[in-house]
Order: structure tokens, then sequence, then C-alpha cells
């Protein structure tokens, strides 16, 4: 169905590509934002790439419903889930034809089917980080070349990407990289009336205009100060603004880009990747080239003059420079407050990490295939189809001269019961490293030092293995999760320099962190090992009150549970001399005991080993 | 297929230009991992490379493109051809230098090879069907988002680069064959670290970064955009700058052989090295490989200092024995040493 036709179809569009009027309140800025990115999308296509909506399924819908409305009859429009495979996802073997012509046949997957359309992605964030990259490269390609189980293929696949985030503030939602690739990011989605958006002719006559539309004098040296104003790494963030400049050109109906159409494409692509603010106006130009080297104007040195291309437009003149502060303005109006909170709290602190929590969030191949082994396929195992055919082809020619004999007819593949093989899938078992540390007054100070020696040992080594590590620490009454685990290993060393000592030793309550923290490790899919550090004076117990009787038996209860857990764990006692008591926690652990007196490097790097090898 | 983007239109990334030189020039330099932003040309460089290599010398009809030059190294069909030959030479055709893809995702049968399903069903032939491996001998062998590769791929790929040769055990079918070719990988580091044990064995290893002049930057979009608005007028105009790059890899490519390490850059290369504390003596030597095809890129009659600093860092920054808990970069370190054993004198 056609939407109905407003008085002026446009006018949304150009209260978002206006200057922010003031009429408008925040909420219809949004709105109309949101809409044009419907327009342009529906204009533009797989040049923008797509879009990511992060929102609930239910509002991206909607914005879905309104951008399917808009696109010609027939364009393909497939859902891809987030737990699709490869195969599925991309292309493989196509499972009847291979069986029924005996020949290796391709078959395409989503992406490629989807090829001059769109294709949905819900619970990006659910999607495997690998799944991601390989899909931005398709993006990047307009193709899918598949190298698979016997397949060799390549296949078109221009398409339109959304991608719904629904993930939560601190999870990682759809990854950088293909992210980068999508021009548009719509932090919450707003209602959009589906009377705000262009009637379908209008977008057909733009998407036929679009490839005769040229960028205006000012359009790239705009997109380009943006940029590097706002600390924009990626190249392809101006390329994708340009190209939703040049959409929203040609659905208004002209042929070369105006300023409008840049504040619009530099709001919608440019303002959810900024990264930092530009410099305040009083402030030096932006990004004055070092003195020491004056930066030549372009042509690049290597090029003569008499080489040059020449249509390409000349270096920018560096009078005028309104559209530049005009496109400043907007971006900077465009990022959502949560993006700009962050932004400003950054340039304060000078700098920092913008984005970093979620990413050491990634996730690690769970169940990664590593190939197949004799075996009848059933709800719990996966036909390999590929290594079954293998199997049987030796005796194809044995079983139908057979089959012939018996006269059982014509068949084109013989597959018997030993041929059936299953795929064979490992769970990628990484270790994590639990480090609790014990900064009671009891651990002195040095003691505590020659510890943090002892990590830092550890740590190098976790580094070479690429273990996680997380750290967690107990003084006073408590135990605290100081660092989740993580990969950051010179954050982790950070912290522990920052330890604070003095207080009580309350044991039980490390152990039981340790129990817990383990145990949640172990569900991720990777190998929880930990390593206490602690003299074993225990002396608070697990109420938080004094005593060193309750303590030690609270600890001990602990050391059951924890050992009942079936994690592994190394206890290197820190007290001058090795303390029987505390050997006897290691005992009630179930794990190894190492004194710190005897300690060096070498022999401590040996014991977590063990204790890792105890872990598999 | 797309036409690439030509090399030489890529704005600015002088090092990794230079590293895919040197690579092309000696391709025994042992391959470059490309570290760097999204969006920073890493792919589109190494895209633009078959166009600039000239083509090879192969066996006609020989699947793995064996090297009619290179009697030893041959696959087993090429060798059976020469004995059934009696003495005379095999036919030789002009090839095409590969750059060969390999797809994120793609799996271990498809990349070393393995029977050939349809032949041993239809025919009950043991036939083997040769992988991105054999494709990729003698030419490029691009590895995109390499830390996302899985590992036991990775260690495979690493393997065969070294050794030169693709042994496959499987389905029952026991092949050998060449498989010379430059690894090339590029990741970005965020998302995920390369193994360390892993990025020592690149011969060089590149950091790019987005240009941070807006000339530059403009420069980006401008070409990016005539590119994409018309590739064939796009490439004329390239075509005199990509005819000079072939001709410099030419040209470099009979020189390298000849070019002479004086004995005191020498004597300050390996200072260089001890300086850093790079392990083992495989820095040192592709080092001196690296400086060798700067050189002969440069058209120098000798291998001078200027062309030791312009490599090290190419050569030695992914070696540096780690301290983890140090956050000084590799660069900074390779440049601080630098300044020590040369001195502060600018860099050519």
């Amino acid at each position: 169905m056609t939407p109905t036709i407003a008085a002026d179809p446009m006018a949304p569009l150009r209260a978002a590509r206006g200057e922010a009027s003031a009429a408008s309140s925040v909420g219809d800025v949004r709105s109309a934002l949101a809409a044009s990115a419907i327009a342009l999308l529906a204009v533009g296509g797989a040049r923008l790439g797509g879009v990511v909506l992060k929102d609930s399924a239910a509002a991206a819908g909607e914005w879905l419903s309104l951008l399917q409305r808009l696109l010609p009859d027939g364009t393909p429009w497939l859902r891809l889930p987030s737990t699709a495979t490869d195969d599925r996802a991309f292309g493989g073997l196509d499972l009847v034809v291979t069986i029924a012509s005996g020949t290796p046949t391709a078959e395409k997957g989503v992406l490629p089917s989807a090829h001059g359309g769109v294709v949905v992605v819900p619970l990006v964030e659910r999607m495997h980080a690998g799944m991601q990259a390989r899909i931005a490269s398709v993006l990047e390609e307009g193709a899918v070349h598949v190298q698979r189980d016997g397949v060799d293929a390549r296949f078109d696949a221009r398409v339109t990407l959304c991608a719904i985030d629904e993930s939560d503030a601190d999870e990682q939602g759809v990854v950088a990289s293909l992210r980068d690739r999508l021009a548009f990011v719509l932090e919450g989605v707003p209602r959009i009336d589906a009377a705000m958006l262009p009637p379908r002719e209008t977008i057909v006559a733009a998407r036929e205009r679009l490839d005769r539309v040229v960028p205006h004098d000012d359009a790239m040296p705009a997109l380009a100060t943006a940029s590097v104003a706002f600390g924009i790494a990626s190249a392809r963030g101006a390329q994708l603004a340009l190209r939703a400049a040049l959409a929203s050109a040609a659905l208004d109906g002209r042929l070369e880009t105006d300023d409008d159409d840049i504040a619009l494409a530099a709001q919608l692509v440019l303002a959810p990747r900024a990264t930092q603010l530009p410099p305040p106006p009083d402030s030096p130009p932006e990004d004055a080239p070092p003195p020491d080297q004056p930066e030549p104007p372009p042509p690049p040195p290597e090029q003569d003059a008499s080489d040059a291309p020449p249509d390409e437009p000349p270096p920018p003149p560096d009078e005028g420079g309104q559209l530049e502060d005009r496109v400043l303005d907007a971006v900077q109006a465009a990022l959502p407050p949560e993006l700009l909170a962050q932004l400003l709290a950054r340039a304060q602190r000078g700098q920092g990490e913008l984005g970093k929590a979620g990413q050491e969030r990634e996730s690690w191949l769970r169940g990664r295939q590593v190939g197949a082994r004799r075996g009848r396929p059933d709800g719990t195992r996966r036909i390999h189809l590929l290594e079954t055919l293998r199997a049987a082809a030796p005796w194809q020619r044995a079983r139908a001269r057979l089959a012939d004999g018996r006269g059982t007819g014509a068949r084109t593949l013989f597959v018997e019961r030993e041929d059936f093989r299953v795929r064979r899938y490992v769970e990628h078992a990484g270790t994590t490293v639990f480090f609790v540390v014990d900064a009671s007054g009891s651990a002195a100070a040095q003691r505590l030092g020659e510890a943090k020696g002892a990590v830092e040992t550890l740590l190098a080594e976790s580094y070479s293995r690429r273990d996680r590590i997380a750290l967690i620490s107990f003084r006073g009454t408590t135990a605290e999760l100081l660092l989740p685990p993580t990969r950051a290993l010179a954050r982790a060393r950070r912290l522990l320099g920052d330890l604070p000592g003095g207080g009580g030793t309350p044991l039980a309550a490390a152990i039981d962190a340790a129990t817990t923290a383990a145990v949640a490790a172990r569900r991720t899919g990777t190998v929880p090992v930990v390593v206490f550090l602690t003299d074993g004076r225990a002396n608070v117990a697990r109420d938080g009150k004094g005593g060193r009787a309750e303590a030690r038996a609270d600890a001990m209860t602990a050391a059951a549970t924890f050992r009942a857990a079936g994690v592994a764990s190394v206890l290197i006692d820190t007290s001058p001399r090795p303390d029987p008591q505390a050997q006897a926690y290691a005992d009630a652990l179930g794990g190894r005991y190492v004194p710190l007196p005897a300690l060096d490097a070498k022999a401590l790097a040996g014991a977590v080993s063990l204790a890792r090898e105890a872990a598999r | 297929m797309r036409v690439a983007y030509p090399f030489s239109a890529i704005v600015g990334q002088d090092e990794m230009k230079l590293a895919l030189l040197i690579a092309a020039t000696d391709a025994a330099i042992g391959g470059v991992m490309v570290f760097g932003d999204r969006g920073t040309g890493k792919s589109t460089a190494v895209r633009a490379l078959p166009a600039l290599l000239p083509s090879m010398k192969a066996i006609d009809g020989c699947r793995y493109g064996c090297d009619p030059a290179a009697n030893g190294a041959r696959c087993d069909e090429c060798r059976a051809r020469a004995a059934a030959a009696h003495g005379h030479k095999l036919p030789v055709a002009e090839k095409a230098v590969p750059v060969v893809d390999l797809p994120l995702g793609a799996t271990e049968d498809r990349l070393v090879g393995a029977l050939d399903i349809e032949k041993a069903l239809r025919d009950g032939q043991k036939a083997f069907e040769p992988g991105l491996l054999a494709r990729a001998h003698r030419g490029f062998l691009y590895v995109d988002e390499v830390n996302l590769l899985e590992d036991h791929l990775v260690d495979l790929l690493l393997d065969v680069a070294q050794t030169g040769e693709n042994v496959v055990e499987r389905d029952g079918v026991s092949v050998r064959h060449p498989a010379r070719f430059v690894l090339v990988g590029s990741g970005n580091p965020e998302e995920g670290d390369l193994r360390p044990q892993l990025l020592d064995r690149f011969g060089l290893s590149v950091e790019v970064k987005t240009p941070t002049s807006v000339a530059d930057r403009l420069l980006v979009i401008q070409r990016r955009d005539a590119f994409e608005r018309d590739a064939t007028a796009f490439m004329q105009q390239w075509a005199a700058d990509e005819e000079k790059i072939r001709k410099r890899i030419v040209a470099a490519r009979r020189k390298v052989a000849k070019l002479e390490v004086p004995a005191p850059v020498l004597e300050k290369a390996v200072t260089l090295c001890m300086e850093l504390g790079t392990d083992g003596v495989r820095g040192e030597l592709t080092l001196l490989r690296a400086a060798r095809a700067c050189a002969a890129l440069d058209g120098a009659h000798d291998v001078t200092d200027v062309h030791m600093q312009r490599v090290a860092p190419l050569a030695l920054r992914h070696r540096l024995r780690r301290n983890v808990l140090d956050d000084t970069g590799g660069s900074t370190r390779v440049e601080r040493a630098i300044a020590a054993v040369y001195g502060e004198a600018p860099r050519a």
C-alpha cells in the first residue's frame, strides 16, 4: 500500500535538514531525523550499508515496516536470526541437491538471497562477534565468497542491513567493524507518522536520479573537517555521510547537494560516530600540522603536478567555512545526550577509554567445530554431510554393483550406516585466573608488596597464554571483586598497585566470593583457576564479626564448599614462615600450597600451571 | 569482479605501502601484518596489488602454478609430467600473480584442499581438489581480520607460509605441493589480540592510522567519490602512476640480489637489534632483507643507514620481548632505540 500523500511531503525532511528550527521540540527533531533515515535508506539502499536500531524489537519493527512500504514491490526482505550458521547466512552445500545428484552443489545463504534488498538482523547483540565481522566484509565487498565444505562460490550480495540492537548499557551491542559500515545509528527509535514520509513515487524518482547527483563545492571539505573535529578515525564515516547527502539531494529533486543535505547527513552519520568534541572556537584551528613539518597542500608529494587528476575538485578554499561551522553545530546538536555527556567527561579528564568496557566482553567461541567423527545424527548431534559423503565415496561402485544384483532400482548415491559422520565441537576452554589477594593488616605491607611481585609474574604468564584474569581483594569485613574477568592486564596491575591495606582478615568471605565468581566463569565456558594470596590468619567471620575461632570455622566451611565446586586452586602463603594454618586451608580448598619464602617466579608459575592442568 | 581501487591513489599510509612493496620485491620477507583502525584502507591496499604485479611464468596446465625455473619445488603432478616428457621441457604459460582472499569462516578443507567428492562419487576416483593454499602459490594470501580467524587455521597458515609446502593427509589422500606465498594479515587490535607467539612469525608489521589532517581526509573522500562515480576514468587517471610503481618493482626485483650491505651499516643494524633486545636472529635477518629491498626500490646502489632506519620499525616492532606491564608501544621503543643508535638525525 502507498502512504497517503501529505500536502507537503518534504516538510518534515526540510525541518530535519534546516537549522534546528526554534519551533520544533527535541522530540520532533528526533522523529524528523528517524524519518529522514527511512527515506534516505529507501533511496540509497546498499550504498549506505544500513542502520543500527537501538531500541526494542517493537519500536524497531514499526520503523522497518515504514521502510518496507517505501521500497519497490518485490524488493527482497529477509530476516537473519542471530543464531544463524555460516552456511545459512552466506551459503554452503545444498543438502538435497548434493545427495540427489552426487555433485556438490552450492546453495545461497540469506545474504546473497537478499541481493538488492534488505536483511534484518534481530538481536544483533546475541550474534557472535566473528559472524558480525564476516557480515561486515560482505557489506564491504557487495558479494559473498563461500569457501567451505567443498564449496567454492561467489554470489552477489548488495544488501541493506538493518540490525536491531536491544543490548543493555553494559552489554556489547553490534561490533565495531559492522557498525562502521552502516551509515545510520538510531539511539532509540521514535514513533514516526507515515505522513512524515515522502510518497513512494518520490522515492522511485530519487532512486533514478541518484547516480547523477554530484556534491557541491563545499560538501567534501565540510565533511572532512567535521570528521577530524569529532575524532572519527574511520574514513568510512565521511564516505557514508557523502552518500547520504547525495541521496538527500536526489530525494529533494536536485542534481547537486546543498548545505542542508550535508548538515542532515552529518547529523545522521557523523554524530553517532563522534569520539571527541571539537575544540572551542577560540583555540587555534583544528589540527594545525606539527610545527616541525609544514603540511604540504595536496596533491601528495609523489605525484607530479602534470598528471594530477583533472576533475578532482581543487583543495578546499580556506575562505568561507560557513558550512563547516554549520555542520559542526548540527552534529553537536544531534549528539545523543548520553554520548555528549561521555564526550564531555572525557574531554575534562583529558583522555580516556570510550566504549572499552563493552569490548572486554567480547565473546569467545563456544563449541568451535573441529571436524567430524563416525556416528549417527540424532537430536544432539548434527550430521556432517560432506564428511559423510567423503566416507561413502569410495564404496559407490561396489555398492552400485551389489544393488544391481539385487535389483533395487536406480539410485545415484549409496550411503550406509557406517558412513554417517557427525560434527564434532570443542568448547574453547580459555582459562580465567582469579587472584584473591589478602589486603588485611596481618598481611603486612611489605609482604603484600612481595605478593604483588608474584602476581605480576603470573600476569605476564597469563598474557602469553591469553588467559583472562580477575582480581578479588579482601580486608576489613568484606571481599570485593575489584576487576571482573578481563584481558586488560595493565589495568589489573594498576589496581593491584593502588590496593589499600589494613583491617581484619575475612577469609571466609573471600573464599565465598571466589567460589561464586569461579562458578559464574565456568558457566561462560572458561576454566577457572583461583590463586589465593594470604597468610591464612582468618579473624573475621562470615557475619562480619571478629573472633578467631568463629572466623576459622567459617573459613573451613567456605573452603569445603569451594572444594565441592571442583575449582582448581593454589594458596600462596604470604606469612614470614610457612604456617600450618595456611597449609590446612590449602588442603581444605583441595588445592596446592606454596609458601612465599620458598617462592621464586619460576616456582610460582609452575604451581599455577599445575593447577591449570588439574582444572582441565 | 569489481575493479580494485588503484594502489597509487591511496592517500598517505606510506609505511603500509612500503611494506607491501618490499614483500612484492622479496617474497621471502615472511609476510606482512597490518594493524589499524577500521576504514584506513588496509584491504584496499592489498586488493590493489594484483594490478601492480608483473605476470609470472608457470607450467602450463599446472593446477598449482608451478615455477618452470624451480625444479626442486614442483608438485607431484608436474614431476610426473616431467618424467613422462623424457627430458623435454614442459610447456610454459604467462599467468597473473595470484592474490587470494581467505574469507573468514573458510573451513580447513577449502584451505588445504581435500578429496574431490564429485570425482570420488561419480567415477570412484581418488582425486585431490586443491584448496586456497594451492591457489595462492607464488602470490599473496590475504586474511582480513586475522585475529578473528580460528586459531588452528592461523597455525596452519603460518606453518605452511614458513615451510613453503602444503602437506595434506586427509580423506585417504596424501598430497604435498609447494605453497610459497606472502601472507598478509590485517586486524584491529581492539577486536582481539593476535596471539603473541604468532606475531613474530610475520616478517614485517605495520601500524596504520587514519590521516588526521583535514587536507588528507578531504583527498580520501574526493578520490573515493571519483572512483565510485566512474571507475574506468579514475583508473585511467592513475594508470601512469601505477605503471611507475610496477616498473619500480620489476627493477627492484632484478637489483635486490646484487645489493651489498656495507660492514659499518651492518654493524649499526646489529647494534640496534641488541639495543632493543630482539629475540633470536630472525629480526636481524628480516631487517637486512627489508633494508635491501627498500634500497632496491629506491634505485640506490648501496644499502645505507637511512634504509635501515626506514625499515627498522617494520621489521622489529613486533619482535620486542614484551613486558606486558609496560604500556609503551613497540613503535615508540623502536623509535627511541633508533635515536640512540643513529643519533637524533632527521630520518629521510
